[in-house]
């Protein structure tokens, strides 16, 4: 049986409904509505439905496709385990806004045009802000500013690119669209925006990290990764995301060693792994682009995953840097081996996740003949190992020992630490149930002898290489700092330059007030030296003068008239 | 009361830990004499080409990482006095 619902509509009305039960049961009715949908999902197949006619346009709110339909099932799946993780938060807001913005991205992952898949980003937009608000601190609040600002421009751009791109194709349609036109840049660009381009990319590692502890898990799978599927829809095969891609995969890893916020770390890490899904897409072959959305497919999962591990971190101990942490497999040692089985997917050990699809876009890269972008990525996969894979476990739960005692997490938030360690688990050992939902043929096999030993040869070296810097005292110390990044472009540029330019305005303003008042006075001394009481047209004339004036008047009329 | 001791507590433990890394990679290391990797780029079939590039990568990552610290670090409270203005 098909069902009649869009699935973006069970997330909207559920979200309402919810209010219908006393706060307390609220995080359980939450989950039951995201249980509902992905049922609901479960009895969709390929096609299109749900098409409202809308002054002279089509808007269609159900494309269903293999590319939308496996990462509507990621999304569902994402729902599922992030509300599970917050069903403890006593949080109405929280509660409200987790499920529109996941309805907002299953929605637009649906949508057939631009128009319906601008008013899901608007939504996403919006609801997303206020699980940065939700912290209700006042730096979450300005944060959340910033977020709200960059995720506006971005639908504003996309807004626009379709207006444009309306103008010059005369059609809505969300499918590929060409780079080299106005509308088509548009769209790109509002697309790189949510998926953190280089240098577009400071609003992720500016709000994430400040967002609720349950919260950032939610973040951390829709927003980006909807990016990647609009990418992948409509840019597939544009050479630029190769070099975009490969520097994203690079440039983080950096940032990540020296950052003191482990949320942060991960923040970072994202945007590493969304590097390697860009280059897959930009590399358009078929092995690449089934690379790209199983490793979105499996990134969500433990990126989540990794992110609930931090979150039950900050939610025990209301502690998340580096230098407050260290030791906690002492007291949390289920949290401890989840966060590894996070760790080892990410960094793509054999028989976990990553394993079985970074390597597809490795490998698409160097049969395209890439090879300095394929020693990036190479780059890439050791550093990410070394920042996500080795740092966040050992900063947190092992290395020196803070002292810190205490539980482990509540039990929603272990199930749903597992339920999604399971799935890393799964796909990465059995991954022929996600190459079987890819939108192209598979002809990939990851389990080969020379994949399994030069995987290992390069994450065992790089775990060499940490172990070697640490007992040397190479390895930097964590410590109170932050780092500059892109953001700083806004926070204290964009900031110094306003204040510059308010201060020109006003003295500008002030020194034209003056020349005003300096000419104005003038003229009044003029007019008062001439008719003031001293003045000479205020003077007392002999009759003599008078008629020697008239005399001249007189003369100079007749010259005139004359002459 | 004295608090229960862990396994990894104990030096000797941890190094016990160090060394089978060390082990471990000297064997994965050799394993290039003894398997012919499939490869499609020329420099993977070079002997030690994975282990050589992993371990080096991470070096240059982390020397790279504490020069880029002297560059971008800031106080804390860098933004703080600045986002209110």
């Amino acid at each position: 049986m098909i069902s009649n619902v869009p699935p973006f509509l069970i997330f909207f009305i559920g979200a309402c409904l919810i209010f219908l039960v006393p706060q307390r049961w609220r995080g359980w009715a939450s989950l039951l509505v995201t249980l509902l949908a992905l049922l609901n999902f479960a009895s969709l197949s390929h096609g299109t439905y749900w098409k409202v006619q809308v002054l002279e346009h089509s808007l269609t709110f159900g494309r269903i496709d293999t590319l939308s339909y496996l990462f509507g099932l990621l999304f569902h799946i994402a729902a599922v385990i992030a509300t599970l993780f917050s069903v403890h938060v006593r949080d109405s807001l929280q509660n409200l806004t987790s499920l529109l913005y996941a309805g907002g991205a299953i929605g637009a992952v649906f949508a057939g045009d631009l128009i319906t898949l601008f008013v899901f980003w608007e939504i996403m937009a919006i609801a997303s802000t206020f699980l940065v608000w939700a912290r209700r601190s006042a730096e979450s609040n300005r944060t959340g500013q910033r977020y709200l600002l960059v995720q506006i421009t971005s639908g504003l751009l996309l807004l626009a690119g379709a207006a444009s791109h309306l103008g010059a194709t005369g059609s809505i349609a969300f499918n590929q669209i060409d780079v080299e036109t106005l509308g088509g840049a548009l769209i790109f660009i509002a697309f790189g925006i949510k998926c953190a381009f280089p240098l577009l990319h400071g609003w992720l590692v500016d709000a994430y990290p400040q967002a609720t502890p349950t919260g950032t898990v939610f973040l951390s799978a829709f927003t980006t990764k909807l990016a990647v599927y609009a990418l992948a829809r409509s840019f597939p095969g544009t050479e630029v995301l190769i070099y975009l891609g490969a520097t994203m995969a690079m440039f983080p890893i950096f940032y990540a060693v020296i950052e003191n916020d482990l949320r942060r770390v991960l923040s970072y890490s994202m945007i590493n792994q969304i590097g390697f899904m860009v280059c897959g897409i930009g590399l358009g072959t078929e092995l690449a682009l089934n690379g790209a959305v199983s490793h979105a497919f499996n990134d969500v999962l433990f990126k989540s995953l990794l992110f609930m591990s931090m979150g039950a971190v900050l939610h025990m101990t209301g502690r998340i840097n580096g230098t407050d942490l260290g030791g906690l497999y002492k007291s949390m040692p289920i949290t401890t081996s989840l966060c590894i089985v996070g760790a080892a997917s990410i960094s793509a050990f054999p028989l976990f996740s990553g394993f079985v699809s970074k390597s597809m876009i490795m490998v698409a890269a160097a049969e395209e003949g890439h090879a300095v972008v394929f020693l990036f990525l190479l780059f890439a996969s050791a550093g990410v190992f070394h920042h996500a894979g080795i740092k966040i476990p050992y900063f947190a739960f092992f290395g020196h020992d803070a002292g810190i005692r205490t539980r482990e997490p509540p039990i929603n938030m272990l199930v749903a630490m597992a339920i999604a360690a399971g799935f890393c688990i799964f796909n990465g050992c059995y991954p022929w149930i996600l190459y079987s939902l890819l939108p192209w043929e598979v002809n990939y096999q990851p389990y080969t002898m020379s994949h399994v030993i030069s995987q290992s040869q390069l994450l065992f070296f790089s775990a060499l290489a940490f172990a070697l810097l640490m007992t040397s005292g190479l390895y930097p110390p964590e410590m109170r700092l932050i780092n500059l990044d892109s953001d700083w472009l806004h926070r204290r540029l964009g900031l110094r330059l306003i204040h510059v330019s308010a201060r020109m305005i006003t003295f500008v303003w002030a020194r034209c007030l003056r020349i005003l008042q300096d000419s104005l006075e003038k003229v009044v001394g003029g007019i008062h030296s001439l008719t003031g009481p001293r003045g000479v047209l205020a003077r007392t004339w002999t009759t003599g003068t008078g008629a020697i004036w008239a005399l001249l008047l007189l003369g100079l009329y007749l010259l005139v008239y004359y002459g | 009361m004295m608090e229960k001791q862990y396994w990894l507590d104990k030096p000797s433990n941890v190094k016990r830990v160090l060394v089978g890394l060390y082990l471990l990679c000297a064997g994965l290391l050799l394993t290039d004499a003894l398997h012919h990797r499939h490869s499609i780029l020329q420099m993977e079939g070079w002997f030690g080409f994975y282990s050589v590039y992993g371990f080096v990568a991470c070096v240059i990552l982390v020397l790279a990482a504490k020069e880029l610290r002297k560059l971008v670090a800031r106080p804390k409270d860098y933004y703080e006095n600045n986002d209110d203005q």
